[in-house]
């Protein structure tokens, strides 16, 4: 380890339990309400994706939301730097 | 007019039961009529911390089933006389609390003429922790400031908005506070610990109460006194704050930091 790394500041673990809370419940909250399936679709959506492509299962949202009066599924996946050239 | 107030969390061992109790003693030493209910089936252990546990002859389910009268099983504080405690049953039966009975056991206590109902809720998300805040008017969340009490924070935030009486019906919700107890301010300064204003942001919500946490806690539990009866515990004076927010007064958090030390101690340590 340098000296320099002795002085950088590492995030405390109080701001990590922070951030990754402020992430979770954001993402709970996201799906709270709607259909029991959604949890199920989205890891077999994965499933789907990972016969074709590596991708993190954090790269896959789904979400359900309103527009002009129906309901719209939205699905984003990510994909790897690699795979997109 | 009864209010009806349901101590949750989701989490289990983060406090419901200490806070329950300090919270009912708290109300009832300002003269309102309080009933605190033990919905923790099978594991009854406010009883035990409100010190009255040789004392229970009949319980919550006994009512339900018709085995005796509400009159009967309330059990009368000895200390503070317009505090009742209705204990939870050892039964293995998680069904025998049932919506309509605990509408019934709620109802006659309304009639009775008590300013507030305490339910002291289970953990978990599951039937006896839905009873518990289902009729509820008002929630005190209690959460420590760790992960996973957090978490299960917002997931019983998420059932209070959805799965209880005044959500169904919409006129207003349950409403809700937080509770943040076991809260040590030397770890929160060392960054260790998140602070009363790292959870409030991520739940969103406004803060009745930070309680210390605090060795009192446990000798009250061995003496079967609630806590907030140790006038000399800082962890009392943080529950009748918490009491008094609840009735509707401002006051400034106190305990959110370290208590000084003295020059000696500092400089010998201990
Ligand atoms: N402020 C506090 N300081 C220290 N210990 C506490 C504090 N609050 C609760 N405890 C302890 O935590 C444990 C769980 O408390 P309890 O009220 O039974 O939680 P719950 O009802 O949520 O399961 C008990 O051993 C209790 O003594
Ligand atoms: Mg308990």
């Amino acid at each position: 380890m340098g000296l320099l790394a002795l002085f950088r500041r590492t995030p405390s673990s109080a701001s990590v339990a922070k951030e990754r809370l402020r992430i979770i419940v954001a993402q709970e909250r996201s799906v709270r309400g709607s259909p029991d399936y959604l949890p199920l679709l989205r890891r077999e959506i994965l499933q789907v994706i990972h016969k074709y492509v590596n991708v993190d299962p954090e790269a896959v949202q789904i979400n359900l939301g309103q527009e002009e009066g129906h309901e719209v599924l939205e699905l984003s996946v990510a994909l790897p730097e690699k795979t997109r050239a | 007019m009864t209010e009806i107030i349901v101590v949750t969390s989701g989490k289990g061992g983060v406090g419901k039961t200490t806070t329950s109790a300090s919270v009912a003693c708290g109300l009832a030493r300002r003269g309102k009529r309080v009933a605190v209910v033990d919905f923790d089936i099978g594991l009854r252990n406010l009883d035990l911390i409100m010190g009255c546990e040789r004392r229970v002859v009949y319980d919550f389910v006994n009512v339900i089933q018709g085995d005796c009268t509400l009159k009967q099983a309330l059990i009368k504080d000895k200390r503070i006389e317009t505090l009742h405690v209705l204990a939870a049953s050892q039964t293995r039966d998680k069904d025998a609390l049932t919506a309509e009975g605990v509408r019934r056991v709620l109802d006659e206590l309304i009639a009775d003429g008590f300013d507030y109902i305490l339910c002291d809720s289970p953990a978990g998300i599951e039937k006896g922790a839905h009873l518990a805040m289902y009729y509820a008017d008002r929630a005190v969340v209690v959460v420590n400031p760790e992960v996973s009490s957090v978490r299960d924070s917002d997931r019983i935030l998420g059932l209070l908005a959805s799965k209880t009486q005044r959500a169904e019906q919409g006129n207003g919700g349950v409403k809700e506070h937080l509770l943040l107890t076991r809260y040590n301010p030397r770890r929160v300064a060392s960054g260790e610990m998140m602070s009363v204003d790292d959870v409030k942001e991520i739940l969103g919500l406004d803060v009745i109460g930070v309680v210390p946490e605090s060795p009192d806690v446990l000798a009250a539990s061995n003496a079967g006194v609630p806590v907030i009866l140790n006038d000399e515990s800082d962890a009392s004076r943080a529950y009748d704050d918490a009491v008094a927010r609840l009735l509707g007064e401002d006051l400034p958090m106190r305990f959110l930091e370290e208590p000084k030390r003295g020059f000696f101690a500092r400089i010998f340590g201990g």
